[in-house]
């Protein structure tokens, strides 16, 4: 099984590598309430700010949004595709009006899943170093002799990321490349989902000609867009707060040690208030972004909203709810929300981190209020993330809503290493006798 | 009052409408985008439209030969233009005869295009004549005004010597070429005259030994070329200065030396044999041998 794994991640990293040569690859965040399509162009590093002293920052410079288009989301619940169908339509909306913006033809495409019930799984592994100095077959062999959990038929990993390497009694090494010593242990973040979750998401991007490039989860990607570096080094965790799903990631040492994902998000906010006002979605929808907090205040009591009648009954369907009211629908829902990221961040051992900064970001963080009512729920370190600033990103899209998105682009141009990056151990191949054979060789002589 | 028909106000619609794209026009779109695709559809089916169309055309027989009768007919009138032709020639550097040959060789008729003058055969033909060393052939154009003139500049062979050859005379060049056949001596009296087998390849040194022996010019008849080899000088008396095969200009001189000292070639010698240098040889006649034996008896017999 794992073999499987790790030769089709191959094959998408190969795909990646082709994109690249070709210098066209679109990003697609195919979220619960929109589906965003970016596409960027690949220039080699540098191409852009040759002129002024500060050279690339976080590597982003190589890369320029050149097309850019997102599209109400259809068929799509709690990050899952739900109704393929009308996905795929959606998914060609967006990918047509990014390709048109950008005016090139994109092949290849690298997503994100923010639903489909990630787990996260802290392996490690312990080999002894062949030779004097750590080479690349000895990471490979190090990865590979992790001891993988059961974590069930019906999943597949989407990350499998070493966070940490100890060499002898030194630990928290980022690269033991190079360096010498005799026993090599590592930690690995294994991130699994749920396999037709994805397969559905691939499905859907086939059938729009499109070749999958790469795959992410979207709370670690929009925690590599939201979080800065510092908070990346020193321990913090990233609430992406969407339409239909929540993604938490935890970050340390620049890796994300924990990723999961609450099953509520922004559109139960949405739903709420129709079902309590007894309005449709899109007005509820509506009035929830202009109106919408969730702090009372008395000036909320005497702010009446306009909900309007679609009944076509002018004369007696004209009601009005007080800002009040509003906020006394949303709260509770945003409440729990709240409490269920902090659940999910206390069985993940998040106190125990050096610093425990929490930024919001997403679509819902933009409730006014929220980092207010979030200090109180998840800790005092909380502060509203927006997403890094990349090349050529139109103004529309860099609000908090396309922190994934951003964090995709970031993702597609720097990757991290992941266990598949190494390669295989020696032992897997028929090589194998040969080599030692020359070993024995030169031992003896 | 209000109105009774309702005025439809647009409705601030939460949602934007945002239709999807048909599967097909999706992927015309995409077809569109493609680089390669797009150039041959804005390049390539143009060329292949225009050359669709000039086939068909070109199909058609008639059309065909309209077209080359029409070319034929342009080149023809630009040929023709007045600026173009040439209305007379002339020949300059040659003597009567060969302006009068070249003239009928040549067959011409003006007024002609110079567009249909082959300047290289007109040359080349001048050039044929064997009195003819080298040609320029040119047409001077009127400029503006019409009519030019075909200019054949022609450079003859000037004779230097008369070559005896198997009874005939013929006039030679300095280059040792014939120009032109002689019938008597007597028309060119003030040309030397050469002979014998190779007389005409050596003519170079032959004109040297002329000029050596100017202070006898009266008297030289001629010079033979003996065996491919050497040269004589022939004067009149039948008398002969046979020069050596090496160096035949200093032995020359060498006997224009004793003639000039001692009047030797006026005195009754047949051959003055300057063959071997270190021993010249001249031969009596047979009465002066007979004078010159009675005068040594008479001088004997007074001496005794």
């Amino acid at each position: 099984m794992m073999r499987d794994l790790y030769d089709s991640q191959r094959a998408m990293r190969n795909m990646r590598k082709a994109a690249m040569q070709r210098g066209v690859v679109a990003i697609l965040d195919v979220g619960t309430s929109k589906i965003a399509c970016l596409v960027l162009r690949f220039d080699g590093p540098e191409k852009f700010r040759e002129q002024d002293g500060v050279g690339s920052m976080a590597g982003q410079s190589s890369f320029r949004v050149i097309g850019a288009a997102t599209t109400r989301s259809r068929g799509v619940k709690f990050g899952e595709v739900d109704a393929m169908q009308e996905t795929e339509r959606a998914i060609r909306t967006a990918v047509q009006a990014a390709q048109k913006m950008a005016q090139i033809r994109v092949d290849h495409v690298i997503a994100c899943v923010s639903g489909a019930r990630p787990r996260s799984y802290g392996l490690d592994g312990e080999v002894n170093v062949e030779g004097t100095v750590v080479g690349d077959g000895d990471i490979g062999r190090v990865l590979a002799a992790c001891d993988v959990p059961d974590y069930g038929a019906g999943r597949e990993v989407l990350h499998a990321q070493p966070v940490n390497f100890t060499l002898d009694h030194r630990s928290g090494m980022a690269d033991p490349r190079g360096q010498s010593g005799m026993k090599l242990s590592t930690d690995l973040h294994l991130l699994t989902v749920d396999a037709p979750a994805i397969e559905n998401l691939l499905y859907c991007i086939k059938r729009c000609d499109l070749e999958l490039a790469g795959i992410a989860s979207s709370a670690y990607v929009s925690g590599i867009s939201s979080l800065v570096e510092d908070e990346q080094e020193l321990g913090a965790a990233c609430i992406d707060l969407g339409g239909g799903s929540t993604g938490i990631s935890v970050f340390i040492r620049k890796h994300m040690i924990y990723a999961d994902s609450v099953r509520m998000g922004g559109d139960h906010v949405t739903s709420d208030i129709s079902m309590g006002l007894q309005i449709p979605m899109a007005t509820a929808e509506r009035i929830k972004t202009f109106y919408g907090g969730v702090v009372a205040t008395g000036m909320d009591d005497r702010e009446m909203i306009e909900i309007g009648g679609t009944t076509g009954d002018w004369e007696r369907d004209r009601r009005t709810v007080s800002r009040a009211e509003l906020i006394g629908i949303m709260r509770p829902r945003v409440e729990e929300v709240l409490e269920e990221v902090r659940k999910r961040l206390d069985a993940a051992g998040f106190e125990h981190l050096p610093s425990q900064q929490i930024v919001l970001t997403g679509g819902g963080s933009q409730i006014p209020g929220l980092d207010g009512l979030a200090s109180k729920i998840l800790g005092q370190q909380v502060r509203l993330g927006r997403p890094l600033r990349v090349q050529g990103l139109p103004q529309a899209a860099t609000g908090p809503a396309f922190s994934a998105a951003v964090g995709l682009t970031l993702f597609a141009a720097h990757p991290q290493d992941e266990w598949w990056d190494f390669e295989v151990p020696a032992e897997r191949y028929p090589a194998r006798s040969l080599r030692r054979a020359v070993k024995w060789f030169k031992d003896n002589w | 009052m209000l109105a009774l028909i309702r005025r439809r106000t647009p409705e601030p619609s939460a949602i934007k409408r945002d239709p999807a794209p048909t599967r097909w026009s999706y992927k015309y779109q995409r077809l569109m985008l493609t680089p390669a695709f797009r150039a041959s559809v804005r390049i390539g089916l143009p060329v292949l439209l225009i050359v669709f169309i000039a086939t068909a055309w070109f199909t058609n027989d008639a059309n065909r030969l309209m077209l080359t009768t029409k070319i034929s007919a342009w080149t023809e009138a630009f040929q023709h233009r007045p600026s173009f032709m040439v209305a007379g020639m002339s020949v300059e550097g040659a003597d009567s005869d060969l302006t009068a040959a070249i003239l009928t060789d040549l067959q011409l008729t003006f007024p002609i295009s110079s567009f249909d003058l082959d300047l290289d055969a007109i040359r080349a033909s001048v050039i044929a004549y064997a009195a003819v060393k080298d040609a320029t052939v040119g047409v001077q154009t009127g400029g503006v005004q019409p009519g030019g003139t075909l200019h054949i500049g022609v450079h003859q062979r000037e004779p230097v010597a008369i070559w005896r050859y198997q009874d005939d005379l013929w006039l030679i060049d300095d280059e040792g070429m014939t120009t032109s056949l002689l019938t008597a001596r007597a028309d060119r009296a003030d040309l030397p005259l050469i002979a014998g087998d190779g007389a005409k390849a050596a003519i170079i040194e032959a004109l040297a030994l002329f000029q050596a022996a100017s202070p006898i010019s009266g008297r030289v008849r001629g010079l033979v070329r003996m065996s491919e080899r050497r040269w004589d000088l022939v004067l009149d008396r039948d008398q002969r200065i046979l020069l050596p095969h090496e160096n035949p200009i200093a032995a020359l001189q060498r006997v224009m030396a004793l003639h000039a000292a001692q009047d030797m070639l006026t005195r009754d010698i047949i051959t003055v044999d300057m063959r071997h240098a270190a021993r010249p040889t001249i031969r009596l006649s047979q009465p002066a041998v007979a004078i010159l034996r009675n005068t040594t008896a008479t001088q004997a017999e007074l001496g005794q």
